[in-house]
């Protein structure tokens, strides 16, 4: 089985010198784009009493509150020093106080578990996604994804290790839209040379400390030649800094099909906003639906995990038949972004031995196990290898 | 048996001319009745400095309104606009039709996909309206107007009437682009209104990609805006095995409809008689269904499935090793003996 050492932490502030008339004051710490040898892992918040940590946890819609419950569970088990700052955000009122106070919690303990919170559509534009406020005002740029076939999962392709790295913050996910005359409504999609660079250097470094071949950007430009183009000149900017990673581009609606005809070709990818919609969709499904795999979004100061396609998963809601999986790696992701690295292991360990090993898989893989039955296994599997646990 | 029909045939670059002598060979087989009037479309200089198509190609679309194209390649010149493009604005192309179906006897991961996808032409993120605003900050519009919307979403479901398919899903992001994506959405919904005898979903962009993987057999007809119509459709395209055996039709206002094949004009095997004809045969189909003579387009369509099924002559990409004559002639042969 394959190493799950989970992704990188925080990466350092990118402000190349040829940004800066964007009035941004941070200074370059030392190092400049091209000469990146030392791995930057910031350093986790600090902990509060007695070595325990404090995460904010955002329950959401859907099965996120069920999930994430278990999530807790596992942690309480395995005597995770982790506790857990619940906030809850309603999606069904149209002020944004609720979502500021979860921000405000990130910001205070600088990591956050979160299911999704759903986006009532038939709200008036004013009322924007909750999701992608959280991650705007936190500079969440990028969005960090890999999918790995997992052998005791059946899918029609197999082997499959991409890692994707999306960008988080702007792109067609700016929400500036506006109605010039009625009738006629014109969304604006941002690139900028900043973010495009970030995001680039982002996707480069994580190669390049996994031990990653290759790095596939995944563009428009053909088409969208100013803003794709703009997008694709960065990332070749930043190729050029690391010539022992191999670079190269890909029209997205190619990517798309190459990669339900032959995923194995890929490697690392990294693409703005929507392409990262699109193609991580695609490559979860790709390796078993999105129960399977998480999703982990980063930015400077700031650590949110979630399951990676962020469904809200209604029609599921409260059956006791999700699948616990992504949500409880996701919640790994986090522990090693603490450092808490044995316990992110044994829990890991013990996920994947209940699903390759023991085989019991949720009715969403093709099996009929429960919820509350992979979290079960999931426990005792890590009562049985001898560590300090708490009762049942 | 009606009266013989013209057709403005388009024959492209590269293996164009090949695969629509190949296409021609077969339909007179399957004794078709339509005639067929080639023209070129490459784009030359009208008055004023304008690229225009040249004024017998658009005189002959404009009197058949049929027209069947292989591949165009876009030189490199600048200033000069693609091909499609021109073509598109010349005949307002609204509406990009792609029937996606599973090839028996050519294996993919996927079987039993038969699902159709119904894509925005004209405007949504293809609008081309880019400018630079300071230096290091772009910015790429999209526009989504109620007339486009409207009039795709009306084509959506008159085509799933008239195909005898039960459903149309609209793809959306009306979560993160509420107006623009908003606005389409509403519009479908009023449609949807007049075709109770259709059934009418709308899906996020991103859980249909999670699904189409997944199993595609849950879809039917999915109509959206421009961006998502040209990844869903490449997406399903590659579901079924790839742009050379998928079909394409681009629905016009005043009733032009140009079928094509999607694949490239592979310049390395033009000429060779390598090429595969499968993808302009079936838009060849397609464009027979159109209009309305749905007995030549199954019979055709029955033979070249049944030569790909049987393995015995398969071009290179289908996995074989005959010649482009080869593999038409023997649809030919299944045409005649399906009589």
């Amino acid at each position: 089985m394959a190493a799950h050492s989970a992704v990188l932490s925080v990466s350092k502030i990118i402000n190349p010198f040829w940004g800066g008339r964007l009035g941004n004051t941070v200074k370059v710490f030392g190092t400049t784009l091209t000469s990146h040898r030392n791995k930057t892992q910031r350093a986790p918040p600090p902990a509060k009493y007695g070595g325990r940590h404090t995460v904010t946890l955002i329950p959401g819609d859907g099965i996120g509150p069920e999930l994430l419950n278990h999530v807790r569970e596992v942690f309480r088990f395995s005597c995770v020093p982790v506790d857990f700052e619940v906030v809850h955000v309603n999606s069904a009122l149209e002020t944004e106080e609720d979502i500021n106070n979860a921000i405000t919690a990130i910001r205070r303990n600088g990591v956050a578990l979160k299911g999704n919170i759903e986006t009532k559509h038939t709200m008036p534009p004013s009322v924007k996604s909750r999701n992608n406020l959280l991650r705007t005002s936190l500079d969440l740029y990028a969005n960090v994804m890999h999918c790995q076939s997992l052998p005791g999962v059946q899918t029609r392709h197999q082997n499959i290790d991409i890692m994707i790295i999306r960008e988080n913050t702007e792109g067609e996910y700016s929400s500036l839209e506006h109605e010039n005359v009625p009738g006629v409504v014109e969304s604006l999609k941002i690139i900028t040379r900043n973010n495009s660079l970030r995001i680039a250097e982002y996707a480069f470094r994580l190669a390049r400390e996994k031990g990653r071949r290759r790095v596939t950007a995944v563009h428009k430009a053909n088409i969208m030649k100013l803003g794709d183009g703009l997008f694709l000149q960065c990332c070749r900017e930043v190729a050029s800094g690391y010539p022992d990673i191999t670079f190269d581009s890909m029209i997205v609606d190619n990517t798309t099909m190459q990669l339900v005809s032959k995923p194995q070709q890929f490697d690392v990818m990294v693409m703005p906003n929507l392409y990262g919609n699109v193609v991580s969709n695609v490559c979860a499904g790709l390796v078993g639906g999105p129960g399977l795999v998480p999703g982990a979004n980063y930015g400077r100061d700031y650590a949110v995990f979630e399951t990676a396609t962020r469904n809200t998963g209604k029609s599921i809601a409260d059956k006791n038949i999700a699948n616990p999986t992504a949500m409880l790696l996701a919640g790994c992701m986090m522990l090693d972004h603490l450092k808490l690295h044995d316990h992110a292991s044994s829990i890991r360990n013990a996920i994947f031995t209940t699903m390759n090993e023991n085989r019991l898989h949720t009715a969403d893989i093709g099996g009929q196990g429960t919820t509350s039955e992979v979290v079960q296994s999931v426990m005792r599997i890590i009562q049985s290898k001898g560590q300090l646990t708490a009762e049942f | 048996m009606g009266s013989m029909q013209t057709v403005t045939l388009i024959p492209g670059d590269g293996i164009g001319p090949e695969i629509s002598t190949a296409v021609m060979k077969i339909f007179e087989a399957a004794k078709a009745p339509i005639r067929w009037e080639e023209r070129n479309v490459t784009a030359i200089k009208g008055p004023g400095g304008r690229w225009m198509i040249p004024p017998d190609a658009k005189e002959s679309m404009d009197r058949s309104k049929i027209g069947l194209k292989g591949p165009l390649k876009t030189p490199i010149a600048a200033g000069h606009p693609s091909m499609n493009l021109l073509l598109r604005k010349t005949f307002d192309l609204y509406a990009n039709v792609r029937p996606c179906v599973s090839i028996e006897g050519y294996k993919t991961p996927y079987t039993d996909v038969n699902l159709v996808t119904i894509r925005e032409n004209t405007e949504g993120e293809y609008s081309g309206i880019e400018h630079v605003i300071v230096d290091g900050v772009v910015q790429s519009i999209k526009l989504i107007t109620e007339n486009a919307s409207r009039r795709i979403a009306e084509y959506a479901f008159e085509y799933a009437r008239n195909n005898q398919r039960s459903s149309v899903t609209a793809v959306h992001k009306a979560n993160i682009m509420r107006m623009s994506d908003g606005l389409f959405l509403r519009k479908c919904r009023e449609v949807a209104e007049n075709y109770k005898d259709v059934k009418f979903t709308e899906m996020y962009l991103d859980t249909v990609c999670l699904n189409m993987v997944q199993d595609p057999t849950q879809f039917d007809v999915l109509v959206m805006p421009n961006l998502y119509g040209d990844i869903l459709s490449d997406l399903c395209a590659g579901l079924i095995g790839g742009l050379g055996v998928t079909p394409s039709g681009n629905i016009g206002a005043n009733g032009v409809a140009i079928f094509e094949s999607v694949h490239g004009t592979a310049p390395d095997i033009a000429g060779l008689d390598l090429a595969n004809p499968t993808a302009l045969l079936l838009s060849a189909v397609m464009m027979l269904r159109h209009m309305g003579l749905h007995d030549y387009g199954n019979k055709i369509q029955t033979a070249c499935f049944d030569t790909i099924r049987d393995k015995k002559v398969l071009t290179k990409d289908l996995g074989g090793n005959s010649k482009c004559s080869e593999f038409t002639a023997d649809i030919c042969r299944r045409v005649q003996d399906l009589d």
